[in-house]
C-alpha cells in the first residue's frame, strides 16, 4: 500500500507541477503582473522599474527556473492586492472559511442523499421515486448562483431567519452550506437510486433472499456496500468540484470571506502571485482527494489491487 | 381508477391489442406494430419528457428569432423608460416584461440570454466532442505508448481546477462567446476521450476481434464498423449532460463577470447585475433569468434521462411489465 | 390419489401457473404444472432452455421477480401455501427448511464480503448462533464440503476461489441450517466437467448423510442419471412426463424424452451420428393449442396438434401426457 501511496503522490506532483507551469506562462506571457501593482497614476518609467526589480525582464526560461526555485522553497511571491503579505500566507489566512463551508455542505449531501436514494430504489416507477427523482433533477439543474439568491430572498430578506457574510456558524454558515449541498444532493442520490437498482436487481441479492436474510440486511450489508464503490467516485469528484470551483459562486453571492472569494478578487485584480498561490494549493488538495478516494476503494472492495 | 405510472394509456391500447389477437389462434403476434412510432410514440407518452421537448424546441425557436421578436435592443438602455413594470402590472406591450434600472429591456435581455447560453452549449459540445472523441479513438486505437500518453494527458488536465482556470484565461483574453466557448471546450473535452476510448477497448475485446486476427485479418476495420454504432448510445447521453452542464458552466462565469461580458447578453449576468443593485427592490429581475435558467437545464437533463431509458432496451421492459402487472391483479383463481 | 397416500408430501406443486408480462406479450413460462417431492427424495427435474424448469424453481421461495408473476395454481411445503398469503411462511422456509443453490457461482456470492461472513449471516439469523458460535459451524460446514485448510478459507474472498469451490461454499451455505429441501438450479452448467461430477458426487454424498430431499433442475441427462429416483421431464412449460429414472432411461414414455435419450452421447453404444431433435420449441407468448411437441414430433397426428394431452397416470405412479406414449422406440444405436 505505501508504494501505491508514493506512486499516486508522484503523479500527483506532476499534476501541480502542470498546474502551476501553465499558470506561470499564461500570466506572464498574455497578462502584465504589474499592471495593478502600482495604482495607476504611476508612470511608464515606474512599471518599468518594477517589472525590472520583479525580474519580469528576464528571458521567460530563466524567468521560469528562477520559479522553479521558488517553488521549492514554497515562496509564491507577494500578494499585490493584500499589500506586501506572502502569498502563501494569504491563502492559509483564508482557506479555513472555505474548508468550513465545504465540510458542512458534503456532510449535508451524504447525510441526505443516501437515505433519499435508497428510498427511491426500492418502488423504481412509483410514486415515491418520481418525486424523489424529479426533486433530485431540480436540484442539480438549479444553478448555484440563482439558488444562493433565493435562499437569500427567502430566508434573509423575506423570513428574516439567517444571515448573510461572516458571522457565527448557526445562523451564517446554514445557507451558504445548503446552497452548496442541494446539487449534490441532487446528484448523490440519482447516484445512489440507479446503483441500489442494479445492486437489488444482482444474482447474490437473489441469493440473499434465498437464504432468508432480512430485507433490512439485503438492503444495508449487502446491497449499499456494493452501491458504495461508484458513490465514493462521485462524491469525491463532488468534493473536488467544489473546493476547486463552485466556492467561488457561493462565496461571492454570500459574502463568505473565504478562499473562492479571494479568488475572484485575485482574478478581477490581476494580483498574479496569489492567482499561482491559490491554484498551487487547489491542486494539492486535489491530489490529496483523489489518492483519499482510491484508499476508500480499497478499503470497500477486497478485489481492488493497489500495487 | 388510476395507474401509479404514465403507462396506463399504453397498456390500454395493448390489453384491447390481446384480445383481439386471441381469438385468431395459433398465430404468433406482435405487439410491436401496435406501438404507433416506436422511439417517438414513447416520447409521447412520458409526460414529463414531452413537456421538455416541447419546452426546448420553443427556447430554441424564441433564440433563434430572438432579433426579429425581441422589443429592444438589449444593450440600449433607455435612461428614460426605467423600472417599467410588466404588462399585467400596468405596463406597456412595448416592454411586456418591463424594464430594469438601467433602461434595458427585460424580454430582450431574456431572449438574447437564451440565444448565447445555446449558442455556447453547442458551439463548446461541438468543439469539445470532436477533439475528445478523436483523442479517445486513437488512444483506444493504437493502444500502447500512444494511449499510455494520452490517458496520462487527460489524467493530469482532468485534475485541473476548471473553473479557476477558466477565470482566469476570461480575466486575460475578455469574454465573448467565441472565448467563453473555446475556454469551456478546453476544459472539457477530457470526458469524451475516456468514453470513446472505453467504447473502442471494449470492442476490440470482443471473440470476434480475436477471431479475425486469428484468421489474419487486420482488426482495424471491423474494430471501426463495430466501435461506431456502439458509440452512439453512450454519446447521445453524454453529450445531452454536458450540454446541460456547459449552459451551468457559462452562467456561473458570466456571473462572476468573468464569462460572458458586454456586450455579450448573458443570464447569468443578468442575475449577477440584479443581485448587485436589486436584492432588496425588485427581486423578478433576479427571479426572471434564474428560473429560465432552471428551466432550460432541467429540460435537458429531463430529456436525457428520458433518452437513457428509451434507448436502454432492458430498462424499457422493466418499466412495461412493473406497469401492467401492478395494474392488473394477481388474482390466483384458476 | 388413491386411499393409501393421505398424507401431505413435502412439497407439492398444483397446477402451477406462471406469466412473463413483456411488450412482446404475455409469455407463458410455466403451464399448470403439477409435480411433489417426498421426503429424501431426489426428484431430477429436466428440460431444455426456456422450459420452465428454473422459472418453476423459483416459485418455491418466492422468488418471482417482474415481470414475472404466479397467476395461478400453488406451491405447498408440509401442506402450507407457499404463494397465497404466504409472507410469513416463506421468511420461516427460506434458507432453513428449503434452501436453493444456483447457476452461476461466479455471481452468487457478494464480493465483498468474506465467504465466512456470508456463511456466518445465515447460521445467526435463523438459528440465533453468537459470532464464535457461528464461525465455528462454518468451519466445520466447509469441511463437510470437501473445502481443504476451511480456518484459512474462511475469511477469503469470493475472487480468491475457484468456481468448483465457490460452489461447495453456496453448498454448505445452503445446508447451514439442515434444510429438509436442497434445490438446486443448474448447479454444475457454469463449471469444467470433472469439477461437476465431484460436486454433483458431494451432492449424493450429503443427500445421504443427511437424509435430505433434492431438486436437481439441469437439462443434462448424463447429471440426472446417477443421483435421482424420479425425474420429471419439462417442456415448453409443461410437464410431459414424470417416472423413476430406472423407468425412463430403460423405456421413455414420451416422444421428447425419447429423442433427448436418443441425443444424449454414450460411450456404451456405437452410434453412427448424433440424433438430434429437429425444429425447435414453441412460442411461448402464443403457444399452439395442442401439444407442443407437435411440431417436432415424428408420431404427431391430428389430434395432437389439435388438442392438449392431459397428464395421464401409469401404473407405479408413473405420468405422462402424450396421446401415443411408448411408441417412440428405444434409445437407439446397436451395441
Amino acid at each position: 500500500m505505501g508504494r501505491y501511496i508514493v506512486r499516486r503522490l508522484m503523479q500527483g506532483v506532476l499534476v501541480i507541477f502542470g498546474v502551476t507551469v501553465f499558470v506561470f506562462v499564461i500570466t506572464r506571457l498574455v497578462g502584465d503582473p504589474v499592471k495593478f501593482m502600482l495604482p495607476l497614476s504611476a508612470t511608464e518609467e515606474e512599471r518599468a522599474a518594477r517589472r525590472a526589480a520583479l525580474g519580469l525582464d528576464d528571458p521567460i526560461l530563466t524567468q521560469f527556473i528562477r520559479f522553479l526555485g521558488d517553488l521549492l522553497r514554497l515562496d509564491l511571491g507577494e500578494s499585490t492586492f493584500v499589500r506586501g503579505q506572502p502569498a502563501l500566507g494569504v491563502v492559509f489566512d483564508y482557506l479555513p472559511r472555505t474548508l468550513q463551508l465545504v465540510a458542512i455542505g458534503i456532510i449535508l449531501a451524504v447525510a441526505c442523499s443516501i437515505p433519499l436514494g435508497v428510498i427511491a430504489s426500492r418502488h423504481p416507477g412509483k410514486a415515491v421515486d418520481r418525486l424523489l427523482t424529479t426533486a433530485s433533477l431540480i436540484g442539480l439543474s438549479v444553478p448555484q448562483f440563482f439558488l444562493g439568491y433565493v435562499l437569500v430572498i427567502g430566508f434573509t430578506v423575506r423570513l428574516p431567519w439567517f444571515q448573510t457574510g461572516n458571522g457565527p456558524w448557526h445562523t451564517n454558515l446554514v445557507l451558504p452550506a445548503v446552497c452548496m449541498a442541494l446539487p449534490a444532493i441532487g446528484r448523490l442520490s440519482m447516484v445512489v437510486r440507479s446503483a441500489m437498482i442494479d445492486e437489488l436487481n444482482a444474482q447474490y441479492v437473489k441469493v440473499a433472499r434465498a437464504k432468508g436474510l432480512s430485507q433490512r440486511r439485503i438492503l444495508g450489508v449487502h446491497a449499499l456496500r456494493n452501491a458504495g464503490i461508484p458513490y465514493v467516485t462521485l462524491l469525491g469528484w463532488e468534493v473536488i468540484r467544489a473546493l476547486a470551483g463552485y466556492t467561488v459562486v457561493v462565496e461571492s453571492v454570500f459574502n463568505w470571506p473565504g478562499l473562492g472569494f479571494m479568488a475572484k478578487k485575485a482574478i478581477n485584480e490581476q494580483d498574479f502571485f496569489l492567482i499561482q498561490a491559490i491554484v498551487f494549493v487547489v491542486a494539492v488538495m486535489v491530489v490529496v482527494i483523489n489518492i483519499a478516494v482510491d484508499i476508500a476503494y480499497k478499503v470497500l472492495d477486497p478485489r481492488v489491487k493497489l500495487s | 381508477m388510476t395507474a401509479p405510472d404514465g403507462y396506463t394509456a399504453q397498456h390500454r391500447e395493448e390489453e384491447q391489442a390481446l384480445d383481439a389477437e386471441e381469438n385468431l389462434q395459433g398465430r404468433p403476434f406482435e405487439l410491436s406494430a401496435v406501438q404507433r412510432g416506436g422511439l417517438f410514440g414513447d416520447l409521447v407518452r412520458d409526460k414529463l419528457g414531452l413537456l421538455s421537448a416541447v419546452f426546448l424546441v420553443v427556447l430554441i425557436l424564441a433564440a433563434v428569432f430572438a432579433p426579429l421578436i425581441a422589443p429592444a435592443d438589449p444593450n440600449q438602455g433607455d435612461l428614460g423608460r426605467v423600472m417599467y413594470s410588466p404588462v399585467w402590472n400596468g405596463g406597456t406591450w412595448a416592454h411586456p416584461l418591463g424594464t430594469d434600472w438601467q433602461g434595458y429591456d427585460v424580454l430582450s435581455r431574456l431572449l438574447f440570454g437564451a440565444r448565447t447560453s445555446l449558442i455556447v452549449g453547442v458551439l463548446v459540445v461541438v468543439l469539445a466532442g470532436t477533439f475528445g472523441v478523436l483523442v479517445g479513438l486513437v488512444a483506444g486505437y493504437r493502444g500502447g505508448r500512444t494511449d499510455r500518453w494520452l490517458m496520462g494527458w487527460v489524467d493530469v488536465q482532468v485534475s485541473f481546477p476548471g473553473l479557476l482556470l477558466a477565470m482566469l484565461l476570461i480575466a486575460l483574453v475578455g469574454g465573448s462567446v467565441a472565448s467563453v466557448s473555446i475556454i469551456l471546450a478546453i476544459n472539457g473535452w477530457m470526458v469524451y476521450a475516456r468514453m470513446t476510448r472505453g467504447v473502442v477497448l471494449s470492442v476490440r475485446e470482443r471473440p470476434f476481434v480475436e477471431a479475425a486476427e486469428m484468421v489474419g485479418a487486420t482488426p482495424s476495420r471491423v474494430i471501426f464498423k463495430h466501435v461506431l454504432p456502439n458509440l452512439f448510445t453512450p454519446l447521445a447521453t453524454l453529450v445531452v449532460l454536458e450540454f446541460a452542464r456547459i449552459i451551468l458552466a457559462e452562467a456561473a462565469l458570466s456571473f462572476l463577470g468573468l464569462g460572458i461580458q458586454y456586450p455579450g447578453v448573458s443570464w447569468g449576468l443578468d442575475i449577477a447585475r440584479a443581485g448587485d443593485h436589486e436584492l432588496f427592490g425588485n427581486q423578478w429581475l433576479i427571479i426572471y433569468p434564474g428560473l429560465l435558467l432552471t428551466l432550460t437545464v432541467l429540460a435537458v437533463n429531463l430529456l436525457s434521462s428520458w433518452l437513457r431509458v428509451a434507448l436502454d432496451p432492458l430498462e424499457r421492459e422493466k418499466r412495461f411489465a412493473a406497469a401492467v402487472t401492478g395494474k392488473s391483479d394477481s388474482g390466483a383463481a384458476l | 390419489m388413491s386411499a393409501t397416500e393421505a398424507h401431505v408430501p413435502l412439497l407439492e406443486v398444483d397446477h402451477l401457473e406462471v406469466q412473463f408480462f413483456t411488450r412482446r406479450g404475455v409469455v407463458q413460462a410455466v403451464r399448470r404444472v403439477t409435480l411433489s417431492i417426498e421426503k429424501g427424495e431426489t426428484l431430477g427435474v429436466v428440460g431444455e432452455s426456456g422450459s420452465g424448469k428454473s422459472v418453476m424453481a423459483q416459485t418455491l421461495l418466492g422468488l418471482t421477480e417482474l415481470p414475472g408473476r404466479i397467476t395461478g395454481g400453488d406451491v405447498r411445503w408440509k401442506g402450507q401455501s407457499l404463494v397465497h398469503d404466504a409472507e410469513s411462511t416463506l421468511a420461516r422456509v427460506r434458507g432453513r427448511e428449503i434452501a436453493m443453490i444456483f447457476q452461476d457461482p461466479m455471481t452468487s456470492l457478494n464480493p465483498l464480503l468474506s465467504v465466512g461472513q456470508q456463511i456466518i449471516e445465515v447460521l445467526r439469523r435463523h438459528l440465533g448462533m453468537n459470532r464464535q458460535q457461528a464461525r465455528t459451524r462454518a468451519i466445520e460446514l466447509l469441511d463437510l464440503v470437501g473445502i481443504a485448510n476451511p480456518t484459512a478459507r474462511v475469511d477469503q474472498y469470493p475472487h480468491e476461489m475457484s468456481g468448483g469451490m465457490r460452489q461447495r461454499v453456496l453448498i454448505a451455505m445452503a445446508l447451514s441450517c439442515e434444510p429438509e429441501l436442497l434445490v438446486a438450479d443448474e448447479p454444475t452448467t457454469a463449471l469444467d466437467v470433472t469439477i461437476q461430477a465431484q460436486i454433483l458426487e458431494l451432492v449424493a454424498d450429503l443427500q445421504q448423510r443427511l437424509g435430505l430431499a433434492v431438486m436437481l433442475i439441469t437439462h443434462d441427462l448424463g447429471v440426472v442419471a446417477g443421483l435421482c429416483d424420479r425425474v420429471a421431464v419439462m417442456y415448453s412449460g409443461k410437464l410431459v412426463e414424470l417416472a423413476s429414472a430406472d423407468e425412463l432411461f430403460a423405456n421413455p414414455a414420451h416422444p421428447y424424452a425419447a429423442g433427448l435419450l436418443r441425443s444424449t452421447p454414450r460411450l456404451d453404444l456405437v452410434t453412427e451420428r448424433l440424433v438430434s431433435i429437429d425444429g425447435a420449441p414453441p412460442d411461448l407468448v402464443a403457444p399452439p393449442p395442442g401439444c407442443p411437441f407437435a411440431a417436432r414430433c415424428s408420431l404427431a397426428t391430428d389430434e395432437c396438434v389439435a388438442e392438449m394431452p392431459g397428464l395421464h397416470s401409469l401404473e407405479g405412479g408413473r405420468k405422462v401426457a402424450c396421446w401415443r406414449p411408448f411408441e417412440a422406440g428405444q434409445p437407439g444405436g446397436r451395441s
